[in-house]
């Protein structure tokens, strides 16, 4: 069986430093999403599971996505394709989930899609639900448990009120939870080997796009501002006795007015 | 007339998005309508009327019989299109939120989702939502002449009910059965708690050495009558305590009017769930914890002293 990950890198956010209430992202540097990582994760314990199944990584980004894509090889991804044509930088999920289609409909023969249920970044939840439309694919978010077994898929969905037992038949697209597993660390052989695993890579004219529906030119939305909410709060902060600082703390409390039932 | 459609699975936060919509309808001049979807839907189409809906679809199918976002999304997608429906706006729960780009990618219509608030400026509609995990707040404007917005519970205000009527409208979808099954529900244990409406939140994170320790913890928030919070390690990682205790981007963002974050840094993953809060309070060993930037009161010292002192004092007010 053949199972596609798909995978963003993202800047790590740990990173991210505000400066003037805008984000400063140069020297972040760049990794791939942590629910990305977890299907990752969870099709290669498919794969270590089910014989004769091969796990292929898709990802769109820069320059550094031809590095970065050498620890997806390493963590167990048998090839992946790469969509590194400059003309899907800033990409929406509109343009995203669209040149992804187009890539795992060239790669074919697929029987399991997973991606995470959204970047660690923004979160927007696109990208799967837009992708499984595409694709006309049934689709099963929020997993945080996965079973195959031949044909079918058993998933555990976490929903707000409950976990939901869901059934459905391959091929289909799963969008994982962070809780579903732990990734594993590559090992130092797996590294070595992941080198001379295939990479491919395919630009906007392989898939039949043009470049005005990918990229900047092809998003569905603009983005007006983009800035840290102002925050001003009275960093008031207490030193000495800890029990001078906790009577000041319980008078200022008392005096703003939000102790008491 | 173009129209706003409002769907949720949940009727009351589907007022809350009508409420809102009346607004959008009135000055894009469109009418406001309303989506019931299900097996067998029971007739509340008069308390949509009475938020504002002009107009309350419903289509009874077996594919609606349990929610599913392929059939949920075609239902929207075959009672939009024939009737004009420019806006769709959902709710950004979880349902709502895998749904939304769904309609959207059969619309052609650009999404927004997770907004956190929905203003007319100018004739556009501008979204906001968190963006580059919470440290931004990303403005909006979605390009396409359909356009689909998930919106968090509470963005809106519940509008007064009035004396309202409308045309309900029962349509007939043509739907495949699903291609899921929902084979089992299994009820969350542990108890419900409610944190986006509590007063008081008592937040711990990372400095809470081990469970045991929990108790220290909840004889602070019992003298403050508090909720217990956490940060995403104590609930994911080690799981300490349930998951409907988690503040953050991943979690619950709360609104209380005091707030004490003990034992945590500050990462914005977490301080996006508090943004709201009133007054904030931090309790760290670190004295260069981000917590404290955040904060309108800190103390610099060990939990482990501070907690129990702050209690007593807390109980003698």
């Amino acid at each position: 069986m053949n199972i596609v990950v798909c995978l963003k890198q993202i800047p790590d956010l740990v990173y991210i430093r505000v400066k003037d209430r805008k984000p400063i992202l140069e020297g972040a540097p760049l990794i791939f999403g942590e629910m990305d990582r977890n299907a990752l994760e969870e099709a290669v314990r498919i794969k270590e599971k089910v014989e004769g199944t091969k796990v292929i990584a898709v990802a769109m980004g820069g320059a550094k996505l031809k590095e970065g894509i050498k620890g997806v090889l390493a963590n167990g991804a048998d090839e992946a394709v790469l969509l590194t044509d400059p003309l899907f930088a800033n990409s929406d999920t509109a343009g995203t989930a669209k040149a992804l289609a187009k890539a795992i409909e060239k790669i074919g023969g697929y029987d399991l899609i997973l991606c995470g249920e959204g970047s660690t970044d923004n979160y927007s939840g696109q990208v799967g639900p837009r992708l499984a439309d595409l694709l006309n694919l049934p689709q099963i978010t929020y997993v945080r448990k996965l079973e195959i077994n031949g044909n079918k898929i058993r998933a555990v969905r976490n929903m707000e009120e409950s976990f939901e037992v869901v059934e459905a038949e391959m091929p289909a697209l799963v969008a994982v939870a962070n809780e579903i597993n732990q990734p594993r660390l590559a090992l130092l052989k797996d590294i070595l080997k992941a080198g001379r695993k295939p990479v491919k890579e395919l630009k906007t004219a392989d898939l039949g796009l043009s470049g005005d529906e990918v990229g900047v030119k092809g998003s569905v939305r603009e983005i007006i501002s983009n800035l840290a909410p102002e925050q001003a709060r009275k960093q008031v902060v207490f030193e000495g006795d800890l029990k001078d600082v906790v009577e000041n703390l319980v008078n200022a409390l008392t005096k703003e007015g939000v102790l008491g039932r | 007339m173009a129209e706003l459609l409002v769907f949720s699975e949940k009727d009351d936060l589907a007022f809350e998005l009508v409420s809102k919509g009346k607004e959008f309808s009135s000055v894009f001049n469109m009418k406001l309508s309303a989506a019931l979807l299900g097996k067998k839907i029971d007739a509340k189409a008069d308390e949509y009327f009475a938020y504002g809906a002009d107009r309350v679809y419903i289509a009874e199918n077996p594919a609606l019989a349990d929610f599913n976002a392929e059939s949920f999304a075609e239902a929207l997608y075959q009672i939009g299109q024939p009737n004009d429906v420019k806006i769709l706006l959902l709710p950004s729960t979880k349902r709502g939120k895998e749904l939304g780009p769904r309609v959207a990618q059969k619309l052609g219509a650009g999404c927004v989702t997770d907004a956190t608030s929905v203003e007319v400026k100018d004739g556009n509609l501008l979204v906001s939502r968190y963006t580059l995990g919470g440290n931004t707040v990303a403005v909006e404007m979605i390009k396409t002449p359909h356009k689909v917005i998930t919106v968090m519970p509470k963005t809106f205000e519940l509008g007064a009910k009035e004396a309202k009527q409308g045309e309900i409208v029962k349509v007939n979808l043509n739907l495949k059965s699903p291609r899921t099954r929902i084979v089992e529900r299994q009820e969350k244990v542990g108890e419900k708690v409610n944190l986006e409406d509590a007063e008081v939140l008592v937040c711990i994170g990372r400095g809470l050495e081990k469970k045991e320790d929990l108790g220290i913890i909840e004889q602070l928030s019992k003298a403050l009558g508090a909720e217990v919070g956490c940060t995403k390690s104590l609930c994911t990682d080690y799981q300490w305590l349930s998951e409907d205790r988690l503040v953050g981007l991943s979690g619950k963002k709360t609104g209380p009017r005091l707030v004490i974050s003990i034992g945590i840094s500050g990462q914005i993953q977490y301080t996006v769930g508090i943004r709201d809060a009133r007054i904030t309070v931090a309790i760290n060993k670190d004295n260069q914890a981000p917590i404290f930037a955040m904060s309108d009161y800190g103390i610099v010292g060990n939990l482990y002293d501070i907690i129990p002192l702050l209690t007593e004092r807390l109980k003698n007010l």
